[in-house]
């Protein structure tokens, strides 16, 4: 059995930073990503990649030490043991040992049902901008950008350098809250320097605010979405080939839960509780990154830093990036407020509107039923491979339910795995 | 500047592709972009695009249910789509 003084599990901003803070300690570091390639979601396809100068850097200093070994198509199931965790590869399985582990493990897009959303076409925001660093081709498309938040911004400028020609953003934010926010950010002049980088690539494309998709149609695949424009004008219809929405991104904390670590509600997230030095209510085991709340690269970095600083035993070097990380969740309540999701995003599914897409599990089947455990086991909502992941954030908007229990593995896993 | 040295297999298709690309871009590059079939057979394609959805499962080299979104292209590489009856 492999053996690592700090185990990380996430390969994102704040894995990295962890990794490259730990390492700097002379501890043997081991970091596990599903991804093929390292740098989360925002550092997708490769950190030394980046423009963002920080990501390269982090990379070629993690190249230079001999103490951190990469382990990547690397996906955590579960902990047979305590300090341990079991990983399984396409082909393969092995189980880790650690002394202290740091859960990076970021988020994931709130993706929500409205009539048409299973139809091939539609996707996250994120998700459409995940696909096409990987070369999906959208050169000529047309796509619809629409949901919530800053990450439209940036997969729509994404997507237009890929080629496709954006129709209309779309954001269900009211102009009070987006100007609101648009002041916030004077408070961290980077963010309006990014801000404004984004505007100028997508100049000429229609940023509707207090808008929201309605539904999406299609023969087969999608060939238009209707748009509800605030509350008093009435729909339009766009003629697109895709469709990229996403309500803003959710904490992924199965894994932290699985292991045991405390949780709470913050801004409508589950996150996980940590104290000051990243450290969970589980002895050695640390989070970082948006799994203690959505928050961003820098406040993702921020916390990599400290928790990898923290595990390895070196507080006081880990105290001076407190007032850093302080400013960041700062900008991350400010970030939580702005995009509160209106309650009318609610009310779109019908009856025979898809909510669990792993089970075919419809809303007219789940709206009489009273909490997520009956829903589950009387329809196999959240009993599908995605365990919850997707339907778990529709249903807590839609009813109010939070998935109550946290499976092992945490995802599907080989028999062979388990058995081994 | 395309380098598209990457030869694989899709249902009964091949294509070339750059290195690089992932699995599910070369499903969509070699047609509609279905992967998988739902409980009611409905036409799925990849949603998450990072792996926590499922729908972008298919057969890559026999193993069923590897997810398109996080495989990159490997040469010689056989991958079965929901079109001819994976899932
Ligand atoms: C789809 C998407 C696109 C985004 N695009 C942008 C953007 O363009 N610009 C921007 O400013 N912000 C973007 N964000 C926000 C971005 O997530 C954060 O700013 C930043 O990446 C957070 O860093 P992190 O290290 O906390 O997590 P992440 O970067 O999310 O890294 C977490 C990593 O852990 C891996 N992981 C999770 N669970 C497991 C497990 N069980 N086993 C193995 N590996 C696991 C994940 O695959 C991922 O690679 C995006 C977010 C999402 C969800
Ligand atoms: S597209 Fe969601 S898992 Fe691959």
């Amino acid at each position: 059995m492999k053996r690592y003084d700090i185990l990380i599990v996430g390969a994102g901003p704040a894995g990295l930073a962890a990794a490259h803070a730990a390492a700097t300690q002379g501890a043997s570091v081991g970091i596990i990503d599903d991804n093929p390639l390292a740098g989360g979601q925002i550092w997708r396809g490769g950190p030394e990649l980046q423009s963002d100068a920080r990501a390269p850097q982090l990379w070629h200093a993690l190249q230079r030490t001999d103490n951190v070994e990469f382990l990547l198509q690397t996906r955590v199931m579960y902990a047979p043991q305590p300090k341990q965790l079991l990983v399984q590869t396409p082909s393969s399985s092995a189980t880790l040992s650690y002394e202290k582990l740091i859960l990076a493990t970021g988020a994931r897009e709130r993706l929500l049902p409205f009539p048409g959303w299973t139809l091939p076409g539609v996707t996250g925001a994120g998700g459409l901008q995940a696909l096409a660093k990987g070369g999906y081709p959208l050169q000529g498309k047309r796509v619809v950008v629409a949901g919530s938040g800053p990450l439209l911004l940036a997969a729509a400028a994404t997507l237009q350098a890929k080629g496709a020609q954006i129709v209309a953003i779309i954001e269900q934010a009211n102009t009070p809250s987006l100007l609101r926010f648009g002041f916030g950010l004077l408070a961290t002049p980077s963010k309006i320097a990014q801000a404004l980088r984004l505007m100028a690539q997508l100049r000429g494309v229609p940023y509707l605010r207090d808008s929201y998709v309605h539904s999406a149609r299609g023969d087969g695949t999608l060939q238009s979405v209707q748009v509800q424009r605030g509350a008093a004008r009435g729909q339009e219809t766009l003629q697109c080939d895709f469709l990229a929405c996403g309500y803003g991104l959710l904490p992924n904390v199965e894994l932290a839960q699985a292991l045991g670590c405390a949780t709470a509600t913050r801004d409508a997230q589950t996150v996980v509780t940590v104290d000051e030095w990243q450290h969970t209510t589980v002895d050695g085991i640390y989070c970082a990154g948006e799994g203690t709340g959505v928050g961003g690269v820098d406040l993702a970095l921020a916390e990599g830093h400290i928790a990898g600083l923290a595990a390895s035993g070196q507080h006081a070097q880990a105290k001076a990036l407190f007032a850093a990380r302080a400013s960041w969740q700062k900008f991350a309540g400010r970030l939580a407020r702005a995009f509160a999701l209106r309650a009318g995003l609610s009310a779109l599914a019908g009856d025979d509107t898809i909510v669990c897409r792993c089970e075919d599990v419809c809303h007219g089947e789940l709206r009489t039923h009273t909490g997520w455990r009956s829903a589950k086991l009387q329809t196999r909502c959240g009993m599908g491979p995605c365990q919850g992941r997707i339907c778990g954030g529709a249903t807590e908007i839609l009813y109010g339910w939070r998935p109550d229990t946290v499976r092992m593995p945490i995802s599907p896993t080989r028999i062979a795995s388990i058995i081994d | 500047m395309t380098d598209l040295s990457i030869t694989l297999h899709i249902d009964a298709r091949s294509i070339s592709v750059e290195p690089g690309v992932t699995v599910a871009a070369a499903i969509a590059l070699a047609g509609g972009g279905v992967t998988r079939l739902s409980v009611h057979g409905h036409p799925r394609a990849p949603l998450c695009g990072m792996g926590v959805c499922q729908e972008c499962r298919v057969t890559i080299d026999g193993r069923a249910h590897q997810l398109s979104c996080q495989t990159l292209c490997a040469n010689g590489m056989h991958v079965l789509t929901a079109s001819e009856g994976a899932a």
